[in-house]
C-alpha cells in the first residue's frame, strides 16, 4: 500500500448507489488526476458510512471532514478547495450529528487538527532527560508553581474541568479520585505513580519516563500537595532499568534546587518520592496488587472496596495514577481546562498515546487527539499494512483488550464510543493484524499469556485460564467439538462474573471477541478439520478424518 | 552473567543487598532482584542469611522464610532454580508473535534445541519464555543476559549464539 498524505471515502451502500454514488466517486478520480493528486490521495469506497441521512456520504481525512449528500457538482469544489488548497468547504458539509457510537465526525471531534497533537510527549526527543536544566527552560516545574500559589481545591477543580480521564486504561476521572484522596482524614497518605507497564504492546510509559522524568516527578508533586500526602513512590516495572535509572537521577536533581524535600519552593510543603522496582509480574498493573508488592508481598490483588482512596498503601488513603495520566497534569494547569478541552471529543477530552504494532509500515508511538479512527490509524499514521496485505483485525488495549474486525474500523478511538460499540480502548495498544493472522492462533497465545500471569489467588480466573487454553489449543490440532464452543462461552462468562480482579475479568474478552466476529474460521477448525489461514498444524489425527 | 558458588560469597552478597536496601518492607523485593543479579539466582541459603537479617521483632519488621520465597517463586524475574550461564528470554506475546515471532520461536528451540524452561547439559543456554519487554516497535523481540535483539530473523539465530560462550 502506498504512503498517502490524504484520503477521500465515498460511501457505496445501497441507499448512496441510487444517489449517484458511483458517479460520485469516478468523479473525485477524475479531478484527483486533473489536480496531479492522484498519486498521494488515496480513492475508496466504504460499505457503511454509519448514518443514513446525507447520502451519498464523502468523508475526507486526516481531518474527518464529511460531506453530504455530494453531487457530481461538489465534486470539483472539494477537490480544489479542501483537498488542493487545504481549506474546508464548508457550505457542502454533512448536517452535524451527534456520534452515533460508530463513525466519528467532524464537529463532534473538535479542534480540527487531526495530526499529532503532542502534549505528554511534548519533549521527549528534544531535551535532554538527564538534565533538569533543559526541562526547566522547557516550562518545567512552573505548573507546580502555580499549583502552589493556588488553593488545594481550586487546583483540583480545574482538573475536573478539563475532563481529564485516567489513562491507564479504566478512565476514571482523575479529578474526582484527587476528590476523594483529599476528603480522606489521615495524617499520613500516599500517592504512587503506577508505572507498571506490563500491558503486553504497550510501551507509552517508557518512552514518557525515559524521554522526561521530570514532567512525572512535577505532576507527582501536584498530586500530593493536591491531597495532603507526604511521600510517593513511582512502581516501575523491573524490565524498565533505564526508566528507573533516569527516574532516580531526576529525583536527586530536583532535591538538589528544592524542588522536591522540605519546604519545597518556599512553602510550607514537603514531598519525597522513592522509585520501587517490580520483579516482573503483569498483575502488579492492578493497584492493588502494586500496593500489594510495595508492601514486600506477593502481587495478589487486593477485595474491593474498600479502594485505595481510603485504605491503600500499608492502610492509608492513596492515590494511584498512571504514568500517562500525570503527565497531563501539568500542561492542562499551566493552560487551563478550556484548552485541554478544544483536544478531543467532548466526552473524552484531550489527547491520547497509541503503540502502533503489528503489520504495518510503520510501527510506534503516536500521540494523536481523542477519537481518531482505526482506518486513519492504519493508512494514515501506520502509513499502510505491510506488503500490501488486507487488514483483518486490531487488538486493542494490549491483552485484555478487545479484538475489532475490520468492519468496525470506523469507531472512534474515544473511551464513550468504545464504551457505545462494546469494546475496550484499554492502555493505547493497537496490534493490527493482517489476513495471516489466524484468529485462533491468536486467541491461544493470548490465553497463555493470561494463564502465565494469573496470580492464583481466585479459582476462576487460575482455572479458568488453564482450562480455556486447554480446550483452545485442542481446536487448533483439530481435535475440537462443537461443544466445546459452548464451554469457552460459559468459562468467558464465569471468569468475567466471578474473578476478583480486572485480570481475571478480561481474560476471556479474547475468546467472547473472536467467538463473537470470527466464529465460522473457529468451526473451519472444528468441522473441517483445517485453519482457514493455514497456522495452525493439524495433528495427523485430525487429517486423517 | 556471575556464576559464584562459594557459600561466603553468597553470604556477602546477601549482606550488601540489605545494606543497600535496607532492612523495610518495601526493600523486601529491591533485596532479592540484587541477589538475583549478583548470584544468578536465589538459593534456599540466601532465603535463610536474608530471613535472619531482615526479621527485626523490636523494629516491627517481621518476616518468615515462607514469605521471602513466595516473593522469589512469585515473581518472573526472580530464579529460585540455577540457570545456565546465559539466560536467552523469548518474548511471546501476541505483538511479536504476530510480526514474526511464531516462526522465529521455532527455530530458536531448534537451534538451541531446548525447550522452554530447560537448560542444556553443559549449562551454557538456559530458555525462557517472557511477557512482553515493552519493545514492540522492533518486534520479534529477544533478550539474552542483558543485551537485546529486534528485529529478529530466524537466519540471524547461530550468530547471535555464537557471542556467547
Amino acid at each position: 500500500m502506498k504512503f498517502s498524505r490524504s484520503m477521500v471515502l465515498v460511501s457505496n451502500d445501497p441507499d448512496s448507489l441510487r444517489n449517484g454514488a458511483l458517479e460520485v466517486y469516478q468523479c473525485f478520480a477524475e479531478k484527483l488526476a486533473e489536480f496531479g493528486l492522484s498519486e498521494e490521495v488515496t480513492l475508496a469506497q466504504i460499505t457503511d458510512a454509519g448514518r443514513h441521512d446525507a447520502l451519498p456520504l464523502v468523508i475526507v481525512y486526516p481531518e474527518a471532514t464529511a460531506y453530504g449528500p455530494v453531487t457530481v457538482k461538489d465534486v470539483g469544489r472539494i477537490v480544489e478547495e479542501h483537498i488542493y488548497k487545504g481549506r474546508v468547504a464548508e457550505e457542502l458539509l454533512a448536517p452535524v450529528r451527534e456520534l452515533s457510537g460508530r463513525v466519528g465526525w467532524l464537529k463532534a471531534r473538535k479542534g480540527a487538527s487531526p495530526m499529532e497533537k503532542k502534549i505528554v510527549t511534548r519533549r521527549t526527543g528534544r531535551i535532554d532527560p538527564e538534565n533538569i536544566e533543559e526541562y526547566i527552560a522547557e516550562d518545567g516545574y512552573q505548573a507546580l508553581a502555580k499549583a502552589l500559589s493556588q488553593d488545594r481545591m481550586h487546583v483540583i477543580s480545574t482538573l475536573e474541568q478539563s475532563g481529564l480521564q485516567g489513562r491507564g486504561g479504566a478512565g476514571f476521572p482523575t479529578g474526582r479520585k484527587w476528590r476523594f484522596v483529599n476528603a480522606t482524614k489521615s495524617a499520613k497518605k500516599f500517592v504512587v505513580c503506577n508505572a507498571d507497564e506490563s500491558e503486553p504492546g504497550t510501551f507509552k510509559d517508557r518512552v514518557i519516563l525515559e524521554g522526561d522524568p521530570h514532567s512525572i516527578i512535577e505532576a507527582l508533586t501536584i498530586a500530593a500537595y493536591c491531597v495532603g500526602a507526604d511521600e510517593g513512590y513511582i512502581y516501575v516495572r523491573g524490565e524498565y532499568q533505564l526508566a528507573q535509572h533516569r527516574l532516580e537521577k531526576a529525583i536527586i536533581q530536583a532535591r538538589e534546587v528544592g524542588l522536591l524535600g522540605k519546604n519545597i519552593l518556599g512553602s510550607s510543603f514537603s514531598f519525597n518520592i522513592h522509585v520501587h522496582s517490580g520483579a516482573g509480574a503483569y498483575v502488579c498493573g492492578e493497584e492493588t496488587a502494586l500496593l500489594e508488592s510495595i508492601e514486600g508481598k506477593r502481587g495478589e490483588p487486593r477485595a474491593r472496596p474498600p479502594y485505595p482512596t481510603t485504605h491503600g498503601l500499608w492502610g492509608k488513603p492513596t492515590l494511584v495514577n498512571n504514568v500517562e495520566t500525570l503527565a497531563n497534569v501539568p500542561p492542562i494547569l499551566l493552560n487551563g481546562a478550556e484548552w485541554y478541552r478544544s483536544f478531543g471529543t467532548p466526552s473524552s477530552p484531550g489527547t491520547k498515546t497509541y503503540t502502533l504494532l503489528g503489520n504495518l509500515n510503520f510501527r510506534g508511538l503516536i500521540e494523536v487527539p481523542m477519537g481518531i479512527t482505526l482506518r486513519e490509524v492504519i493508512s494514515i499514521y501506520g502509513q499502510g499494512m505491510k506488503d500490501g496485505a488486507t487488514f483483518k483485525l486490531a487488538q486493542t488495549g494490549g491483552s485484555s483488550g478487545s479484538i475489532i474486525p475490520a468492519s468496525l474500523q470506523d469507531t472512534p478511538l474515544d473511551f464513550e464510543s468504545f464504551r457505545k460499540a462494546g469494546v475496550s480502548l484499554g492502555s493505547g495498544a493497537l496490534l493490527i493484524c493482517d489476513e495471516n493472522t489466524c484468529t485462533l492462533d491468536l486467541a491461544i497465545t493470548l490465553m497463555k499469556f493470561f494463564k502465565a500471569e494469573s496470580c492464583g489467588k481466585c479459582t476462576p480466573c487460575r482455572v479458568g485460564t488453564e482450562r480455556a487454553l486447554r480446550l483452545l489449543t485442542a481446536i487448533s490440532k483439530g481435535e475440537g467439538k462443537l461443544q466445546d464452543l459452548e464451554t469457552l462461552t460459559l468459562i468467558a462468562e464465569e471468569m468475567e462474573i466471578a474473578s476478583n480482579c480486572g485480570l481475571g475479568q478480561t481474560a476471556a474478552v479474547p475468546i467472547r471477541d473472536t467467538l463473537k466476529y470470527f466464529r465460522a474460521e473457529i468451526e473451519a477448525h472444528i468441522r473441517l478439520g483445517v485453519c482457514p489461514v493455514g497456522v495452525c498444524e493439524m495433528s495427523a489425527e485430525a487429517q486423517m478424518a | 552473567m556471575l556464576t559464584v558458588t562459594e557459600n561466603k560469597n553468597l553470604a556477602q552478597i546477601v549482606e550488601a543487598a540489605v545494606e543497600k536496601h535496607g532492612a523495610r518492607p518495601d526493600a523486601f523485593i529491591p533485596i532479592l532482584l540484587e541477589i538475583n543479579h549478583d548470584y544468578g539466582y536465589i538459593p534456599a541459603e540466601a532465603i535463610r542469611l536474608a530471613r535472619k537479617l531482615l526479621h527485626q521483632p523490636e523494629e516491627h519488621v517481621l518476616v518468615s522464610e515462607g514469605q521471602l520465597f513466595g516473593l522469589a517463586s512469585f515473581y518472573h524475574m526472580l530464579h529460585t532454580e540455577k540457570t545456565g550461564r546465559h539466560v536467552v528470554q523469548f518474548c511471546e506475546s501476541a505483538p511479536c508473535h504476530v510480526q514474526g515471532g511464531r516462526e522465529l520461536w521455532k527455530a530458536v528451540q531448534q537451534t538451541l534445541q531446548l525447550q522452554a524452561g530447560e537448560t542444556d547439559p553443559e549449562d551454557r543456554f538456559t530458555l525462557k519464555t517472557v511477557s512482553c519487554l515493552g519493545i514492540c516497535g522492533v518486534g520479534p523481540v529477544m533478550l539474552v543476559d542483558d543485551d537485546l535483539y529486534g528485529n529478529v530473523t530466524p537466519d540471524q539465530l547461530a550468530n547471535i549464539f555464537a557471542k556467547y560462550e
